[in-house]
């Protein structure tokens, strides 16, 4: 099987191969890529229209703002469907695959260094998500380093204390809050008199200019979907290391 | 077309990194292909789609041009903007107005190409959602099958299709005596097909079935050791008719003969 | 040409963690092996100058995926026939 296998990769190498000779020079500026209209639109025009200096945000945010909804609902459809496959499947300890036993205690010098260390995590965590506007970072990066601090304390102690912090219950309720936050503020421009998420409308309700009514609902919609993110991984976690039962795990 | 290695002098030499990414994609290809073990095949898909975003975010590069955010002296809340808004406001009593200015075309080669970085931010994302579903998946596969090599699942799969294509009776029998192989009941063969039988045939068997239903409970209990074989019975007709097979010991477990026989036998001792 | 050459080296690194998160029979070998190689794309992008995808990409590539990797291989048999 291992050598019929190369066959259709070797030919598919081969065609790519074939083609790669008509790509462009590396890093060079004028690529049909580099002079694009739509990414010098974007270069040229992302401070006069929204005041973000991080050109990546905004285009993630405003520009294409509507992707960024759909791929928040892909993380949240993830964790609803691991969660509908792993529920209630692993009724029994399945002690004979493991080849060691977990009967480890949790570790002083871990806990003591975790418990340093994971609120220092989460206040990074708000600061990525916040400062996305101007250094690298937003909404998916900050959500990240969350979920990963309540991974932390699941490794660290057991998972039972991570979920005495943060549920699965809850962690659903806030997945879902995330998405509403971010249509919420597409709908409320649409009810401001714009189209959906055309945030420069929300000028009516904010003491601000239309740019800068984009800057902050830039602001709220990383919010949203940082909310998504952060309990979306560490569910994902929760699931996958105890099978579904939330007892045991790593 | 290999003229003075021409086109090998392409590849090798200027366009190195193409040749480097595409052996990239070919190895997750091939490991997604090959590989028996359902974690190796996730781990060469995962390789497969950081490959590709290695190629999409390559086109976005400039020489010498820096990272997507701007500068200082185009940024728009920095001093340059500042000064003019200075201006500006001075002249204008409503809201406060920043200026920032829109970039020439020749400014714009400072600053590398933000769009494929916006689409692979997403790739990213959309490729750890569905690591984590895979990962799911091969996990109820271990509960389901008790192992991850693929050839070993094949393996099972065909005889849970072998299984699956015998008729519903057939399949009731297999997957539901096969603890009972070696019970002593010798019409351990005939028991399922005797069950359609019973409900249509023998109003006795129904009435006495619904009659004892509160019995079921402690006749299982206190039989469900004895006869491994019986749990599926309908307790009531045997309760009811324990005391008339008492002389048929090898009939004892099985409902359809029990109620077959019974009334044959009451003939009979009648 | 120094910035070429740092690129071609951290590729070849790239194509070598690759192979050899494929080929180790250990399966929490091959996580952190593909850890390292979610690293190594890491730093590749943020030489080219994608600085938010390798930040996504070291959160999520070597932080999340990995330990989710993990998380499962836990559940399952550690060493695999191929």
């Amino acid at each position: 099987m291992k050598w019929i296998s190369l066959i259709p990769v070797f030919s598919v190498g081969a065609l790519l191969l074939f083609a790669a000779k008509d790509f462009p020079e590396w890093g060079d500026p004028h690529s049909p890529a580099s002079q694009s209209p739509v990414s010098s639109h974007f270069i040229n025009n992302t401070g006069v229209d929204t005041e973000v200096p991080n050109m990546v945000t905004a285009v993630l945010a405003d520009y294409r703002g509507f992707d960024t909804m759909f791929e928040t609902v892909v993380v949240f459809i993830a964790g609803i469907a691991v969660l509908a496959i792993l529920k209630g499947s692993g009724r029994r300890p399945r002690g004979r695959h493991r080849s060691y036993k977990l009967e480890a205690e949790p570790d002083l010098i871990v806990t003591y260094t975790v418990r340093l260390v994971v609120p220092v995590i989460q206040l990074f965590a708000f600061y990525v998500l916040a400062h996305g506007h101007v250094s690298p970072g937003g909404g998916f990066q900050g959500g990240v380093v969350m979920g990963a601090s309540f991974i932390l304390i699941a490794l660290a102690w057991d998972l039972d204390h991570a979920l005495v912090r943060m549920s699965l219950p809850r962690c659903m309720v806030i997945a879902a809050v995330g998405i509403i936050i971010y249509a919420g503020i597409g709908f409320l421009s649409m009810f401001m008199g714009g189209e959906f998420l055309d945030y420069a409308e929300l000028e009516r309700l904010l003491p601000v200019s239309r740019e800068m009514a984009r800057y902050y609902a830039i602001l709220g919609v990383e919010i949203g979907v940082g909310f998504t993110v952060a309990s979306i991984m560490f569910a994902l976690y929760a699931n996958l290391s105890s099978e579904g039962r939330l007892k045991g795990g790593l | 077309m290999f003229e003075d290695g021409a086109i090998i002098n392409e590849l090798l030499i200027e366009r190195l990194n193409y040749l480097i990414y595409v052996v990239l994609l070919l190895i997750g290809l091939h490991a997604m292909i090959a590989k028996r073990n359902l974690i190796k095949k996730l781990i060469g898909m995962s390789i497969f789609q950081t490959a590709i975003i290695l190629f999409y975010v390559s086109i976005s590069v400039k020489n010498e041009a820096t990272i997507p955010i701007y500068k200082a002296e185009h940024d728009p809340h920095g001093a340059a903007s500042k000064a003019a808004a200075i201006e500006l406001n001075s002249t204008n009593s409503g809201k406060p107005l920043y200026a920032p200015t829109e970039l020439q075309s020749s400014e714009t080669q400072q600053y590398a190409n933000p769009l494929p970085h916006v689409l692979m931010l997403t790739a990213i994302v959309v490729g750890v959602a569905t690591l984590g579903l895979a990962l799911a998946l091969c996990l109820r596969i271990q509960q389901g099958y008790g192992t991850v090599e693929e050839d070993e699942l094949l393996v099972k799969l065909e005889r849970s299709d072998a299984r699956y294509s015998l008729s519903p009776l057939a399949k009731a029998i297999s997957s539901r005596r096969r603890p009972a192989r070696n019970s002593r009941n010798p019409r351990a063969t005939g028991k399922s097909s005797s069950t359609p039988k019973r409900s249509t045939g023998y109003g006795k068997n129904l009435g006495s079935t619904k009659a004892s239903k509160p019995s079921t409970a402690k006749t299982k209990t206190t039989q469900a050791n004895k006869n491994p074989n019986s749990v599926n019975r309908k307790p009531g007709t045997t309760s009811a008719k324990i005391g008339t097979k008492k002389s048929l010991p090898p009939k004892k477990t099985s409902i359809k003969p029990a109620g077959k026989t019974s009334p044959q036998q009451k003939k009979g001792t009648e | 040409m120094g910035l070429e050459l740092l690129n071609i080296f951290i590729l070849l690194l790239l194509v070598a963690t690759a192979l050899a998160a494929l080929r180790v029979r250990d399966l929490i070998t091959a996580a952190a092996v593909f850890g390292v190689y979610s690293f190594l794309m890491c730093l590749l992008w943020a030489e080219m100058g994608a600085v938010d995808v390798a930040f996504t990409e070291a959160t999520v590539g070597a932080g999340v995926s990995t330990v989710v990797l993990v998380a499962t291989i836990f559940n399952l048999k550690r060493k695999s026939n191929d």
